[in-house]
């Protein structure tokens, strides 16, 4: 392999300063879960907003010695080793370049944000050193899960992040409702983890190393590895599907917003949903070798776009439309990925990282207003009470609707530039697909500013009353988010991670396109905003009529498409038939319980019969004896 | 030849007596004299071949069997006083709790 990496622990640097970042959160997890609720408040606080900033300012010291290091190099470094068998082993090792930085920045960035956001989102929650604990655990294999060298390592976090999204999203636990959501979110995950797994056991057994940039080298290498790089590819392909809540992995993602909105800005919008896109971003090597990959990531992706879009704009509850919102995006990222434009979709991670956490928060401060309310249609009309949560959102809104020149912008038209003209896969349909997809984002998210703050108020006259701006906490981090999002795009990603993630070849033919296309994109997105804008200036009454002309689709799309029944008939019925009667029934009652009763029971008759031999007689034992003693005699006299 | 034939015949008409005594007997007191009489004929018998064979080994488990059967008796007198309190009787008909 002809890139650089560097060492990390040498002599000018002598402490292992990405171990420490990894740790940094872990320490926050052990110091707030086993002292927290002793130390009171302030304590959980400054350990839980202090680490995740110092995690973030190291992060920032390690992207400088990067930055020093070269284009393309990379640091390494050993924390120790796992497993040794043979002349083989597996070590934690820990792997920086440009792609690990910019995500690791995200992760400390948002996350450091998030954190102090719930310092006062969470201020009265009983749980509150348990919630600290808990978010910092998640910080901790979210680091563990992008800095990993090895597939092993990066395993250990996905599991890890699932562990902590299950702790979060049942964080409310008492509401059946919410810890089954949590269950939910695990179990869908677990079945994209067995192909994540068999992925990485297809790739040791041919490759016998689970490094990922060995990997990448492996497949670039002139001899063919012995293994069908489609497979793997589809294999690890599915893992991502669930992590980043993908076709038809995608039901848990909704659900899991019974958490507390911070959690579902950190998880389900800046960091835990990009793991998918982080996985087969970091193996494009293996993805740029398989086509046929290629392209079930480039169709499930703007599938899930373009039916995520469609759910998200009949839902009334302001944190689904947001889930949805996030499953479409998050297929525009797959399309991106599948078309290979690697680099693209990192971007559009980063640039989603903070319209979509403002977008989350900036709900979580309409929730707190209003004392829990969510529904959109009890809403209206918030813009002059809460003000700062009111412009924040709107930036965000803007910038995921993909307004020039707010972040959403960029990354978006790069996605479908590259979705028509990428020579690596890239069709019309495609960009078709995406573009529908960006004009309905576009709608479903102005129809939810116009509902949330800008229709006359439809609020129970005592909501009202209450309705208060949220505090410094929540707010600053709101405007230093929506900042972002206007800023962010400007920072040309792609290019910066050129050197990592090749931007692949357009179509000559189709180069001169780019500019309609930018029109396009831009024309779409003002499109969306005037259709939302005529529907629901007023309030409801436009868009109730409409859902009234077409009943049953609207039934459909507010059904979500039945996926939930749907895998509840094929897959939860049949099962829970099986587990009932044949394993329970057959194998458990009958066949175990059963043996072993029977036992019992033989046992208990026979001995009922034998013990009437013990009469209680000594004459009796001793006739009993002298008969036994003579037929032993009798027995070694005509045997011996 | 005759003598060790005589002993041996003594000795196994001992051990049918003490035998036949502690089958046919009731009395709990008449049974554990029944039982050192089969000892004594088992004593015999072990001298009888001691003799016979010219080793010592018979003789000293005769030693052997006189300790045991003293501890025996030792234990097996106290037991029998503590039923015999117990029931006013030494009819081992009585003592019939222990059945199955």
């Amino acid at each position: 392999m002809s890139r650089a990496t560097i060492a990390c622990k040498d002599d000018a640097h002598p402490m292992n300063l990405l171990t420490v970042i990894v740790l940094l959160p872990l320490a926050g997890f052990l110091l707030n879960g086993l002292l927290g609720r002793r130390l009171g408040r302030t304590f959980v606080s400054v350990v839980g907003c202090g680490l995740p900033v110092l995690a973030f300012l190291a992060t920032f010291k390690a992207v400088l010695l990067l930055q020093a290091a070269g284009p393309d190099a990379a640091l390494l470094e050993v924390a120790y080793r796992w497993a040794s068998f043979g002349d083989r082993g597996f070590d934690v090792a820990f792997y920086f370049d440009r792609l690990t930085a910019v995500m690791t920045l995200i992760i400390t960035g948002v996350g450091s944000l998030i954190h102090v956001y719930s310092t006062g989102y969470m201020k009265d929650d009983p749980g509150y050193a348990r919630y600290f604990a808990y978010l910092n655990l998640f910080l901790f294999f979210m680091l563990t899960l992008v800095l990993g060298r090895s597939l092993l390592v990066c395993f250990v976090g996905w599991e890890g992040v699932g562990l902590a999204s299950y702790l979060l999203i049942g964080f409310w636990f008492e509401d059946p409702a919410k810890a089954a959501a949590g269950k939910k979110a695990f179990i869908t995950n677990r079945v994209g983890d067995a192909g994540f797994l068999l992925g990485l056991f297809l790739l040791y057994w041919a490759l016998g190393t689970v490094n990922m940039d060995e990997i990448n080298a492996a497949f670039a290498a002139p001899i063919a590895p012995a293994v069908s790089a489609s497979l793997v590819g589809v294999l690890l392909f599915i893992g991502a599907t669930g992590k980043s809540a993908q076709i038809p992995l995608h039901v848990w993602l909704p659900d899991a917003m019974a958490g507390p909105t911070p959690v579902s800005a950190l998880i389900h919008a800046a960091t835990m949903v990009t793991a998918g896109i982080y996985l087969v971003a970091r193996l494009h090597g293996i993805y740029e070798h398989a086509p046929a990959a290629s392209q079930v990531v480039a169709v499930i992706g703007v599938l899930t776009a373009f039916f995520a879009a469609t759910i998200a704009l009949v839902q009334t509850d302001i944190k689904k439309v947001l889930a949805y919102s996030t499953v479409s995006q998050l297929g525009l990222m797959f399309l991106a990925l599948g078309v290979g434009a690697y680099g693209v979709a990192v971007f559009h991670v980063y640039t989603h990282a903070f319209f979509k956490a403002c977008l989350f928060l900036g709900a979580g401060s309409v929730i707190h207003a209003l004392g829990g309310e969510q529904d959109i249609r009890k809403m209206g009309g918030l813009w002059r009470k809460i003000p700062v949560t009111f412009f924040t959102f709107a930036v965000a809104t803007a910038a995921i609707a993909g307004i020039p020149p707010l972040a959403g912008f960029f990354s978006k038209d790069e996605i479908l530039w590259f979705a028509f003209a990428s020579e690596h896969g890239g069709s019309p349909i495609l960009w078709a697909l995406g573009s529908a997809t960006a004009l309905m984002t576009s709608f479903y998210m102005f129809r939810l500013l116009w509902l949330t703050f800008l229709t006359p108020s439809r609020m129970s006259h005592e909501t009202e009353h209450h309705v208060h701006e949220s505090p410094l906490s929540m707010t600053g981090v709101l405007i230093v988010l929506a900042v972002l999002s206007a800023i962010g795009g400007f920072f040309e990603l792609p290019h910066f991670l050129e050197p990592l993630l090749p931007i692949p070849a357009v179509v000559e033919s189709l180069e001169h396109f780019e500019h309609t296309l930018v029109f396009v994109a831009v024309a779409v997105a003002l499109l969306g905003l005037a259709a939302a804008t005529f529907m629901y200036r007023r309030g409801l009454a436009r868009g109730e009529a409409l859902a009234a002309r077409f009943p049953r689709l609207h039934r459909v799309l507010g059904g979500k498409y039945y996926i939930d029944e749907l895998f509840e008939a094929v897959l939860y019925r049949p099962l829970h038939w099986v587990s009932d009667r044949v394993f329970l029934g057959l194998g458990d009652r009958l066949l175990i319980d059963g043996s072993l009763h029977g036992l019992a029971v033989l046992t208990r008759r026979a001995s009922g019969r034998l013990s009437r031999v013990q009469t209680g007689q000594l004459q009796w034992y001793v006739a009993m004896a002298v008969i036994g003693v003579v037929g032993c005699l009798v027995w070694v006299w005509r045997h011996g | 030849m005759a003598d060790t034939q005589l002993l041996l015949g003594l000795s196994f008409v001992l051990f049918a007596l003490g035998l036949v005594g502690v089958m046919v007997r009731r009395n709990a007191l008449v049974m554990l004299m029944c039982m050192e009489l089969m000892l004594n004929a088992v004593i015999l018998a072990l001298v009888t071949f001691s003799l016979e064979t010219g080793t010592l080994s018979g003789a000293v488990l005769v030693f052997l069997i006189f300790v045991v059967a003293a501890a025996e008796i030792a234990i097996a007198i106290p037991i029998v006083l503590q039923l015999s309190r117990q029931r006013s009787s030494l009819d081992v008909e009585g003592y019939d709790r222990l059945q199955g």
